[in-house]
């Protein structure tokens, strides 16, 4: 019952932000009003027991991503220039989406049914023989160290691709302590460079 | 920032905090919620307030940005470095149960080291994109 309710003030919350992140112009606003919905997804994490999740959830996009954002809001203006375009297509196509994704959850199973197919296919088997098989108490870190321990090796590589890319875009020459701010005007013509010593 | 003598006084009595409990995060994702991912991210965010607040450029003299580039690739290299010692040992591509006396010793010890690998590229991925945010002007 207590759960529900948080459930409810939770969603509530997110959804006065997400409309608020929508009316607002100001990007300052904007930008701490997604870390505030960051922050409460992560609750919401919690409350639904995802606790890594929920970690990564508040420090990626509550953290990091707020001081990324202020740090481009920094380079480029601080007010959204207003749309032009009239919003009744898009908000259509919304709509349509919306209600057909509710539609398909009246065919899940109830959250949390131990009969639900996600349940009854490799779970079983990673919380019954994974503190045998690899001893760890924490069932999360065994899946996705061990078990799937090769998509994890396809995650890094994403953060590993995000960071060579951005080097590219924004980075300067090889070994360049000083960073890029010594030449803008080069700025352009430099990412040549280190893209091909990376 | 360099005016502000409560947040430079603050975060240079935190900075030491975040960094343990980033390496708390990382070693003890196999008993509590955490692991490299997370705990790269909290140690990358010591670095980023210490930039913030005392510039980007003392950030760089502690984290030069040649070294921290180069840990990005280390971090992947470690963890496939991982999978290939499985494979020398006979088994397959990231089993870990030959690398210790034990099958479940052997995973302990694997599941240490890709989680250090995996730390090791998210942190210096974020202190590397950071860098890069905040120093380009205009």
């Amino acid at each position: 019952m207590i759960i529900t309710l948080v459930d409810i003030a939770l969603l509530t919350f997110m959804g006065a932000t997400a409309f608020a992140i929508l009316r607002l112009r100001s990007l300052f606003a904007v930008v701490m009003l997604s870390g505030v919905y960051s922050l409460l997804a992560a609750s919401m994490f919690v409350a639904l027991d995802a606790v890594d999740v929920a970690f990564t959830e508040a420090a990626v996009g509550a953290g990091i991503s707020t001081v990324l954002m202020m740090a481009t809001l920094a380079l480029t203006g601080e007010r959204e220039r207003p749309s032009r375009h009239t919003p009744y297509v898009p908000l259509a196509v919304v709509l349509i989406t919306g209600a057909a994704l509710i539609y398909a959850t009246f065919d899940m199973p109830p959250f949390g049914a131990a009969d639900a197919p996600v349940n009854l296919h490799v779970a079983p088997r990673y919380l019954n023989d994974s503190f045998a098989e690899v001893g760890l108490p924490n069932v999360v870190t065994s899946v996705l160290a061990s078990y799937r321990g090769y998509d994890t090796l396809g995650e890094v590589t994403v953060i590993f691709t995000a960071g060579v890319a951005v080097m590219l875009l924004l980075g300067g020459r090889k070994g360049d302590d000083a960073g890029i701010k010594n030449e803008p005007p080069e700025d352009d013509t430099g990412a040549d460079d280190g893209g091909s010593a990376a | 920032m360099r005016h502000h003598r409560v947040l430079r006084i603050i975060s240079k009595l935190l900075i030491p905090f975040i960094m343990l409990f980033a390496l708390y995060v990382q070693f003890h994702g196999d008993f509590g919620p955490g692991g490299g991912f997370q705990a790269g991210v909290i140690f990358a965010s010591a670095f980023i307030l210490y930039g913030l607040i005392f510039g980007l450029e003392n950030a760089r003299k502690v984290a030069p940005p040649s070294v921290v580039t180069r840990l990005i690739a280390a971090g992947v290299l470690i963890y496939a470095g991982t999978g290939y010692a499985g494979l020398i040992g006979g088994a397959n591509f990231l089993d870990y149960n030959v690398l210790g006396a034990t099958p479940v010793a052997g995973q302990h010890l694997g599941i240490l080291v890709i989680e250090f690998g995996v730390g090791t590229t998210v942190a210096a991925a974020m202190i590397t994109i950071f860098f890069l945010f905040a120093g380009r002007e205009r």
